[in-house]
């Protein structure tokens, strides 16, 4: 007799914990914040910070008591920030390494699909082009936008820093790995990347699909246009999680913070920046 | 006479040495902090030496993701940088020192002055984000200079950010300057140009040098203009229309990599190597300040 109850004990308790997480969820997930009081800060990757803000201003509407940052930096410093302490969120545009894990003890939550484009200036007449001709214009191989179907110009390479998740992806899925110029422009953020390619009119770069907007000129590869349909669909291959890291277990607030984004709710601001939910 | 009898004389005298005190715990502080940090970056470059990548990490090649981690071409572009920039800003703030102290009318003297001290008030950030809306796309559409993100961009802006520098720490040099050398020459009949080119150019040859240097000093300890305005490639300046990196930048855009990586320890080479030329440079100015101590020109107080 012990023995069967034991184990209805153990399955009670197993639906209790799977169904309990969810139903948090599903009960409108600004009311977590309810009562709660205290600062969130988050730093780190660039693509994340549309989506962040938006959570932050819901919150603290909702609740004045609870306050929130949010700064940017770039993956590497996601990772750094939130190992050492300093931040509550780390925001990465990639999977942790194991390196990191270890070293820090951190747990990732990943909450959104991120594509990568190539953009150009909306002047450029440029619409389409194949990985091959994007590897041989990053590597230098490709100088002039005639070689592409463009006008008479020399193309001006802009690339992210070394630190950057979006570099990384469209350097491993993009270009394969292979050599980005030396003499290639180097940007610290997406904003800047999209300031940089949206005042001159030879530029080639790329950003989080999330930043593409009117200032640049997504282009299509080799006929999949880059967007959040393609890249969720697997049409388009250029694409990375987002994720937020937490030093260990999150205490009560930042749990909350995580479960909001991870909610509905989340999904809606997700969705409205051009990413699309995990959820 | 009242106020003056409130504290006793041995009062004073324990105030004075508590006041020394903290003066000196204050100095102590700064100066192992200093120390500290010279200590810490010579730490952090050992395993360089150790692992032998030092001469991996003063090559000429940055690649990080095919191993090659040469920090060559951002001391090239730092050192191009600063000097462009000096040169740039060298003659004007120097022109501008003589016509503020003898040359134009006083009302203008003081609105120089004054703009050159509010000139040093406006943030780094304005400078380099005003460049980037104005000064990047003129270069890039009038000099058809590559992406407009260049060598030339970046030391324009710079030139502006150091020329307060130059000229407030010239101006005060050509303040000691004895008042009667002017009052002889005047006297003598020399016009107020000649008494700038015979006798206070002269005069203040030495603070040319200390401004010069402190401009300098200035011009190659700036991230932020290079980081915005140079492109921050990592190659050799071959011209004035490439896109370079200097040092500074390097740490900036290098320092979020993984702690663990080669990449991340060229930054503690860079930061060494940005220390020790300053290190150069403030010895310069302290041993051009010994040698004018010796000069008859300049009063001192």
């Amino acid at each position: 007799m012990k023995k069967i109850y034991g184990r209805w004990f153990v399955l009670v308790l197993l639906v209790l914990s799977i169904l309990l997480p969810l139903n948090q969820g599903y009960c409108g997930a600004l009311e977590n914040f309810k009562g709660l009081e205290g600062t969130i800060s988050i730093a780190g990757g660039t693509a994340h910070i549309p989506v962040m803000n938006d959570a932050a201003k819901n919150i603290m509407t909702f609740n004045p008591e609870v306050r929130i940052t949010v700064e940017g930096g770039g993956t590497g410093i996601g990772v750094q920030k939130v190992g050492e302490g300093l931040v509550d969120i780390g925001n990465t545009g990639r999977a942790l390494s194991p390196e990191e894990i270890e070293k820090y003890g951190l747990k990732s939550y990943p909450f959104a699909l991120d594509g990568v484009a190539t953009v150009v200036h909306p002047q450029n007449p440029v619409a389409d082009l194949s990985a091959e001709q994007i590897r041989d214009i990053f590597a230098g191989k490709i100088t002039n936008w005639k070689e592409v179907g463009g006008k008479d110009a020399a193309i001006h390479l802009f690339s992210r820093d070394e630190a950057s998740g979006t570099r990384e992806v469209f350097w491993k899925k993009l270009l394969d790995k292979g050599p980005v110029a030396t003499s290639a422009n180097i940007v610290p953020s997406n904003g800047a990347m999209k300031v940089a390619v949206a005042q001159d009119p030879e530029a080639i770069g790329y950003v989080s699909i999330g930043h593409v907007d009117e200032s640049v000129k997504a282009v299509s590869l080799a006929g999949v246009a880059a967007s959040q349909e393609n890249a969720l669909n697997g049409s388009y291959p250029v694409v990375r999680k987002l994720y937020m890291n937490t030093k260990g277990d999150p205490s009560g607030l930042v749990q909350a913070f995580i479960d909001y984004i991870l909610s509905p709710d989340g999904a809606e601001i997700i969705k409205r920046h051009g990413y699309f939910s995990l959820q | 006479m009242q106020t003056g009898r409130k504290y006793s004389f041995s009062s004073g005298q324990t105030m004075e040495k508590w006041v020394e005190r903290a003066l000196l715990v204050a100095t102590v502080i700064s100066a192992v902090a200093i120390v500290s940090i010279l200590l810490l970056l010579v730490y952090f470059c050992l395993p360089l030496f150790t692992s032998g990548g030092l001469g991996e990490v003063f090559s000429w090649q940055w690649r990080p993701f095919g191993g090659r981690y040469g920090i060559l071409p951002m001391c090239a572009g730092s050192l191009y940088l600063s000097l462009l920039a000096l040169a740039l800003a060298f003659p004007p703030a120097i022109g501008i020192c003589f016509l503020a102290h003898c040359l134009a009318p006083p009302a203008v003297a003081r609105f120089l002055i004054t703009l050159i001290h509010f000139m040093t008030g406006i943030p780094t950030v304005i400078y380099g984000f005003v460049s980037v809306f104005l000064l990047v796309p003129r270069m890039r559409d009038w000099l058809e200079a590559g992406t407009g993100f260049t060598l030339l961009t970046a030391a324009l802006t710079l030139s502006i950010l150091i020329l307060p520098t130059i000229a407030l720490v010239f101006h005060a040099r050509l303040e000691r300057i004895d008042p009667n050398l002017r009052l002889a020459s005047g006297a003598m009949g020399f016009t107020p140009i000649q008494q700038v080119r015979h006798v206070l150019f002269p005069a203040a040859s030495q603070g040319l040098l200390t401004a010069a240097i402190l401009g300098f000093g200035r011009a190659i300890g700036d991230t932020l203009i290079s980081l915005m305005l140079a492109g921050n490639a990592p190659q050799f300046p071959a011209s004035l229309f490439t896109s370079i990196r200097t040092l500074t930048a390097h740490i900036a855009l290098v320092l979020a990599t993984d702690s663990q990586s080669m990449a991340y320890q060229s930054v503690f080479a860079s930061g060494l190597i940005l220390f020790l030329l300053m290190g150069v440079i403030n010895l310069f100015i302290r041993s051009f300040d010994r040698i004018s101590k010796r000069e008859v020109y300049e009063k001192h107080l």
